[in-house]
């Protein structure tokens, strides 16, 4: 049995009298020590997705239906004490997206990791945590004695350092980082990611990564979930979804990317927008996006379906892999498709002009 | 289990101290304000008047600390029947011979105290209920605001009039009534304030850390608004400062603590205002000049919470 365990997660957010189906039905396991990647765009619902895990979200939203079992408890059942008491920090924590911000600003930095230590353990002394606030301090890479200053004192890599040391100073089981190095340049981000990783399997806890950078997630990432929609469309091990990926939309976000080996690769992007979340119809989220997308696409909600090794693809033409992968390295697939149901627009009309 | 060192008490004194070192940082806003500074001055000059107006005995050393005031300001014909100023009695006598001088003094306490507890009351009353409405949001924001708004339509002057007349005129009831008028700004403002605040990451973070809401509310997010409740503590002095004095003025002082808006009654109720002006003035002077100086004071203060005042000149 998996450390984490999702299924059939359902987390809503009511909005004008309709639901926005934020996570629709999502499934995902996460093993001990393992690292799983959540990629998407902005408003795919990774976030959510996340922070379901420890119910971290506005009163609008709720978990309508499924369950997250975290080692043998049911989470969507606790009471929000137990939630604080029991699992939140101590077993799961959170590096956020803007370290800057996370810290509250009238206290200093190792006032405000004592007293995550203090509130979570019962009978540490300020002493002792303030010894292993230091001592974690030096550990990533930050003077010790710069826990007495304040948040706004810090540079962002330090204000994220220290984010890290605090979402590590309880040694928790499950770490979800939400796009730690967003705010960071790219020298510093690698640094970070590094000291994550091995903090990390210094502790030997699981971690969740959140995040729209597929440079970031290959290197870092046992495995990787692809979220559109508030679905998991794909997910298989790092290596399968970087080189052999099924699903369209996941061609489509690789070819997003640059590529340093290929220098002639042009970088193409996904024309259209992330799908209206509110009430959606049947049929494959994608659909509108999508250049390979058929009747049936529009009809039908694909189910999930198993590649072998764990490689789960929600698309009702996976089976044509290779015709996929080699129209989707095309420039004139994606630019040349129409957004939108074919039947609302009218049959193709050729034009000399 | 050493839930002794980990009590929410101390968390919250813990709290409450970190809040207090902020604001002394903040204090450095008085550098360069002229105002701020006279301000300042003034009202140190009125709490040492304050304190030390009337002899203070203190038991167990068995020593007393003589009063400012040359006179009790209650005894009678210490004087002739109103004489204007004169060097036994710096600002003359009332129609029954009291020492005007001793009464300004003494009147000096009533006043602190009038303006220092109403204040912290409504502030704290104000600072609560804008705190609570607007980090739990939803019902509980329409009910206490609907509430505010209530207070807000109620007008202070017949407000008071009434409810001392109904409960008796104290020095408490004046302050109740007080309170009950000045809460409702600083209930509005600090909500606004907090609904900002709650949005922040820090909020999120420490919700994701496990704190409950009561830890984020009063450790979290009140130590970040309380420069505004400061500000508005500053305001609330002058406020009831006035109010008291406006009511005192009225006749619904407290007959048994003589305050300078009853000094003012008293000279209108003796027929004696066209003549005694000696008696008429230091009260109406000394109103001006407290109420004053914590304008001032506030307004140096507002620099902190609003930076955008501090480079226009």
């Amino acid at each position: 049995m998996s450390l984490l365990e999702i299924t059939d997660l359902k987390t809503y957010y009511r909005a004008n009298g309709g639901w926005v189906r934020a996570t629709d039905g999502v499934s995902l396991s996460v093993d001990r020590g393992e690292t799983v990647g959540l990629v998407g765009e902005s408003g795919s619902g990774k976030t959510t997705l996340a922070k379901s895990i420890i119910r971290l979200f506005p009163k609008n939203a709720e978990i309508i239906d499924g369950s997250i079992n975290y080692d043998g408890t049911e989470i969507t059942e606790l009471t929000d004490r137990q939630l604080r008491k029991q699992i939140r920090w101590s077993e799961i924590s959170m590096i956020p997206q803007n370290a800057m911000n996370g810290f509250d600003p009238v206290y200093t930095v190792g006032s405000q990791i004592v007293e995550v230590i203090r509130y979570h353990e019962d009978g540490t002394s300020k002493k002792e945590a303030r010894k292993r606030a230091r001592e974690l301090f030096n550990e990533l890479g930050i003077e010790p004695d710069r826990i007495d200053d304040y948040p706004h004192q810090f540079s962002g890599g330090m204000a994220q350092r220290a984010m890290i040391a605090l979402a590590l100073c309880l040694s928790p089981n499950i770490i979800l980082a939400d796009e730690p190095t967003t705010a960071l340049d790219v020298v510093i981000q690698d640094r970070i990611l590094e000291t994550i990783k091995e903090k990390q399997r210094e502790i030997d806890s699981a971690m969740i990564m959140i995040t729209h950078d597929m440079s970031v997630v290959s290197e870092t990432c046992d495995r990787i979930a692809v979220v559109y929609g508030g679905r998991v469309v794909e997910i298989a091990d790092a290596e399968t979804i970087i080189m052999n990926p099924r699903h369209p939309y996941t061609l489509g976000l690789r070819n997003a990317f640059p590529d340093i080996s290929d220098e002639d690769k042009d970088l193409i992007s996904i024309p259209g927008t992330p799908p209206d979340l509110v009430d959606p119809e049947e049929g494959c989220r994608f659909a509108p996006r999508c250049p390979f997308a058929t009747e049936e696409c529009w009809e039908v909600t694909p189910e999930a379906e198993d590649y072998g090794d764990g490689h789960m693809v929600e698309c009702h033409r996976a089976d044509e892999v290779e015709y996929l992968q080699e129209e989707a390295a095309k420039k004139e697939t994606w630019m040349e498709q129409k957004i939108g149901q074919p039947d609302e627009t009218t049959p193709e009309v050729t034009s000399d002009d | 289990m050493s839930t002794k060192t980990n009590s929410p008490i101390t968390n919250l004194l813990d709290g409450l101290s970190n809040g207090a070192r902020y604001l002394r940082d903040k204090f450095e806003a008085f550098e360069g304000d002229r105002l701020g500074q006279i301000g300042l001055l003034i009202l140190a000059t009125f709490i040492f008047i304050g304190i030390f107006a009337r002899p203070i005995t203190i038991e167990f050393l068995n020593i007393t600390i003589p009063g400012i005031a040359p006179y009790d300001p209650n005894e009678r014909a210490v004087g002739g029947r109103l004489e204007p100023p004169s060097s036994a009695h710096l600002l003359g006598t009332t129609h029954l011979g009291r020492d005007v001088f001793s009464q300004l003094i003494a009147g000096t306490r009533v006043t602190l105290i009038v303006g220092s507890l109403a204040a912290f009351m409504a502030v704290f009353i104000g600072t609560n209920v804008g705190l609570v409405s607007a980090y739990f949001g939803g019902w509980v924001d329409d009910v206490l605001m609907r509430i505010t708004d209530i207070a807000y339509s109620v007008p202070f002057l017949p407000f008071a009039i009434v409810m001392v007349a109904i409960i008796g005129s104290s020095i408490v009831n004046i302050i109740v009534a007080i309170v009950l008028i000045l809460w409702r700004s600083t209930a509005r403002v600090i909500r606004s304030q907090v609904l900002s605040h709650k949005q922040r990451p820090y909020v999120e973070s420490a919700e994701a850390i496990g704190a409950s809401h009561i830890r984020i509310m009063y450790l979290h997010i009140l130590p970040n608004v309380l420069p505004l409740a400061f500000l508005y503590a500053a305001f609330a002095v002058g406020w009831a400062v006035i109010a008291e004095a406006s009511l005192s003025f009225l006749g619904f002082g407290d007959p048994a603590m003589l305050s300078w808006g009853e000094m003012i009654f008293n000279v209108y109720t003796a027929d004696a205002i066209r003549e005694a002006w000696w008696w008429v003035f230091p009260p109406g002077i000394a109103i001006m000049l407290f109420v004053m100086s914590v304008f001032f004071i506030g307004r140096t203060l507002e620099k902190v919470v609003n930076p955008e005042l501090r480079h226009k000149e």
